[in-house]
C-alpha cells in the first residue's frame, strides 16, 4: 500500500519515471466491479429464497418451514465460517494443492485497496468482492445438501455436519479447483463456474446423506407428494435468474468471456427443459411440470462448467443430453434402487454435474463450436475431466461419510419416529407453515 | 319435511344452484368434501414417484324442504348434476324431525 503510493507520486513528478508506472500493481475497473458486486447478490437471491422454495415446495406441507429454516440458517453459518477461516482454507495464499493454509484467517490482510486476480493479466478486481462472491458459492453447494435427507433429520445435526462439511470437503476441494496451486487446477480440468466444487460436491455428500440416514416412513406407501408446485416452480425459476451471477459472475469480468456464459446459460436451459419434456410426452404421454423444473435444473447445472468454454449450440445440446441422463436417474433408476435421495440432488445436481464436467471436455472442441484451441485434444481434455470428477467424488464420498459418522455418535442425525410423523415444522421450530 | 343430501361434482355447483332457485328453493348448506364411489381416485407421477389419490373433491349440499318439494327437488339436482359420466355423485333423502329459524323462532315448515 504505502509502496504503491510512492510509485504513484514518483509517477506524477517525472515522465521519465513511466517505466515505474508500468510496474504498479493494476487498479480494479468500475464496470468489472459493479458487475461482479450484482453477479455476488444473484447468487445469494439463487439460495434465498430460490433453493428455499425449490425445495421447500417440493416436501409435504408439515416440513415446508424446516426447508426454509435449515437454508437460511446454514446459509448464515457459512458465510461467518468463510471469514473467519473457509477464505483462508480455499484462497489463503498457501502453495499446498490441498489447500489455502493459514494465511489469511479472519480475512488478515485484506483491506479496500487489496485485489484478486482475474483471467486477465493486468485486470483486477476488489479482493472483498471476490471474497462475497466466492463465499455465496460456497453457502449454496451446502445448502444444496439438504435435499438428500429432507423431512428426516435433526436441525442441530445438520448445522454441525455444514459446519464440518464446508471445513474438510469444500475448502479443500474448492482450492484444488480454482485456486493457481490446486491439484485440479494444475490438471488442467475447465471447471469454470463449479460442476465439480457445487454439483457434484453437493450431489455425493446428498447422496451418502441418504444413504446413511435411510428412507422416510412411509416411502413407497404414504402420500409424499410436492406440497406446491407453484412454490417449486417459482423457485426453480429464481435459480435460472440467478444462475446468470454463478455463471457469467465466474468469469470475474464483464468481458465477451461473461456474454458466452450468459447465452450458454439461455442456450443449455432451454434445450434441457425441450428434452424433459419431450421424454416425458414420449414416456408416459404426458409433460408434468415438475418435469419442465426438473429439466431447467439439469441444464442449468450440465453448463455450469461448461459456460465459459463452449459455444451456445453446442450447450443446447449439453443441456438435452443431461435432462435425459437425469430422467433416467431420478425416474427409473432411483425407484428400482429404493434409496431416499427426497428431492433428488444426487439425481440432478450429481449425475447432471458429471454429465456437464465430462460434456465440458467434449463441446469445449472447436469442431463443435467451442472455445478450444487448434491444438485442442477432445479425448485428452475429456480423460482430464473424468480424472476430476472422479477425486472429486472419492474425496466428497469418503470424507461426507466420516463427517455423518461423527455427527449421528455425536448428536444423532435421525429424529424420533413421532415427531417424523408429525413434522418437523411444528416439532423443531414450533410454527406451522399454513394456517388454513 | 325432508333433507336433501347430494354429493355433486364441484364444477356442477352452480349450474345446481340455479336450476334449484328457479323451483323456489330458498337455501341449501355447502361443503367442500373428498370421497370414493364407482370413480374410485386416480394416479398422480411426480419424477417416477407414483401415488394413488383414492379420495375424489366433490360438493355436498344439504337442503331443508317440505315433504311435497323433495321429489322435484331431487328430480332437479339429478338433471343439473348429471353429466354421465362416472363420477357424477348421489343424492339421499332423509327424514327431518324439527326446524327451527334462529331469527324468529318460527319452526318446522315456516322456517324453511
Amino acid at each position: 500500500m504505502n509502496i504503491r503510493k510512492l510509485l504513484t507520486a514518483s509517477a506524477a513528478l517525472s515522465i521519465a519515471a513511466l517505466p515505474a508506472l508500468a510496474q504498479e500493481a493494476p487498479v480494479p475497473d468500475k464496470g468489472d466491479t459493479s458487475f461482479m458486486m450484482i453477479a455476488t447478490v444473484l447468487v445469494l437471491f439463487m439460495i434465498l429464497p430460490g433453493v428455499a422454495l425449490f425445495y421447500g415446495g417440493l416436501v409435504r406441507s408439515k416440513n415446508m418451514l424446516s426447508i426454509l429454516m435449515q437454508s437460511t440458517v446454514i446459509t448464515a453459518l457459512v458465510m461467518v465460517i468463510w471469514v473467519v477461516y473457509g477464505y483462508s482454507f480455499a484462497f489463503g495464499g498457501g502453495t499446498s494443492p490441498y489447500w489455502g493454509g493459514f494465511g489469511k484467517l479472519f480475512l488478515s490482510g485484506v483491506t479496500m485497496d487489496s485485489t484478486a486476480a482475474t483471467f486477465t493479466d493486468g485486470v483486477v478486481i476488489p479482493e472483498y468482492v471476490f471474497i462475497a462472491f466466492q463465499m455465496t458459492f460456497a453457502a449454496i453447494t451446502a445448502v444444496l445438501i439438504i435435499g438428500g435427507f429432507a423431512e428426516r433429520v435433526k436441525f442441530g445435526a445438520i448445522v454441525l455436519f455444514m459446519a464440518l462439511w464446508v471445513t474438510f470437503v469444500y475448502f479443500p476441494i474448492a482450492h484444488m479447483v480454482w485456486d493457481g496451486s490446486g491439484l485440479i487446477f494444475n490438471m488442467g480440468a475447465l471447471d469454470f463456474a463449479g460442476g465439480t466444487v457445487v454439483h457434484i460436491n453437493a450431489g455425493i455428500a446428498a447422496l451418502v446423506g441418504a444413504l446413511i440416514i435411510g428412507p422416510r416412513i412411509g416411502l413407497g406407501k404414504d402420500m409424499m407428494a410436492p406440497h406446491s408446485m407453484t412454490l417449486t416452480f417459482v423457485g426453480a425459476s429464481i435459480l435460472w435468474v440467478g444462475w446468470f451471477g454463478f455463471n457469467a459472475g465466474s468469469n470475474l469480468e464483464a468481458t465477451g468471456g461473461a456474454a458466452l456464459a450468459m447465452i450458454n446459460t439461455f442456450t443449455a436451459t432451454a434445450g434441457a427443459i425441450l428434452a424433459w419434456a419431450l421424454i416425458e410426452a414420449m414416456a408416459r404421454g404426458k409433460a408434468s411440470m415438475l418435469g419442465g423444473a426438473s429439466g431447467m435444473i439439469a441444464g442449468l447445472v450440465a453448463v455450469t462448467p461448461a459456460a465459459g468454454s463452449v459455444g451456445p449450440i453446442g450447450a443446447i445440446v449439453l443441456g438435452a443430453i443431461a435432462s435425459a441422463v437425469c430422467y433416467y436417474f431420478v425416474d427409473v433408476v432411483k425407484n428400482k434402487l429404493g434409496y431416499d435421495d427426497s428431492l433428488d440432488v444426487f439425481g440432478i445436481h450429481g449425475i447432471g454435474g458429471i454429465i456437464g464436467a465430462i460434456g465440458t471436455g467434449i463441446f469445449t472442441a472447436p469442431s463443435l463450436g467451442g472455445t478450444g484451441g487448434e491444438d485442442y485434444s477432445m479425448m485428452g481434455q475429456t480423460m482430464i475431466q473424468i480424472e476430476a470428477v472422479a477425486i472429486t467424488i472419492v474425496w466428497c464420498g469418503v470424507i461426507s461419510f466420516i463427517l455423518y459418522k461423527i455427527v449421528d455418535m455425536v448428536i444423532g442425525l435421525r429424529v424420533s419416529e413421532d415427531v417424523e410423523r408429525e413434522g418437523l415444522d411444528l416439532t423443531t421450530h414450533g410454527e406451522s407453515a399454513y394456517h388454513y | 319435511m325432508k333433507l336433501v343430501i347430494a354429493a355433486i361434482k364441484p364444477f356442477k355447483l352452480d349450474e345446481v344452484r340455479e336450476a334449484l332457485t328457479e323451483i323456489g328453493v330458498r337455501g341449501m348448506m355447502v361443503t367442500e368434501i373428498k370421497g370414493f364411489g364407482a370413480q374410485s381416485g386416480h394416479t398422480e407421477i411426480y419424477r417416477g414417484a407414483e401415488y394413488t389419490v383414492n379420495f375424489v373433491p366433490k360438493v355436498k349440499i344439504e337442503i331443508g324442504v317440505a315433504a311435497d318439494m323433495v321429489d322435484q327437488v331431487v328430480e332437479t339436482i339429478e338433471k343439473s348434476a348429471r353429466t354421465g359420466k362416472i363420477g357424477d355423485g348421489k343424492i339421499f333423502v332423509l327424514d327431518i324431525e324439527k326446524a327451527v329459524r334462529v331469527r324468529t323462532g318460527e319452526t318446522d315448515e315456516d322456517a324453511l
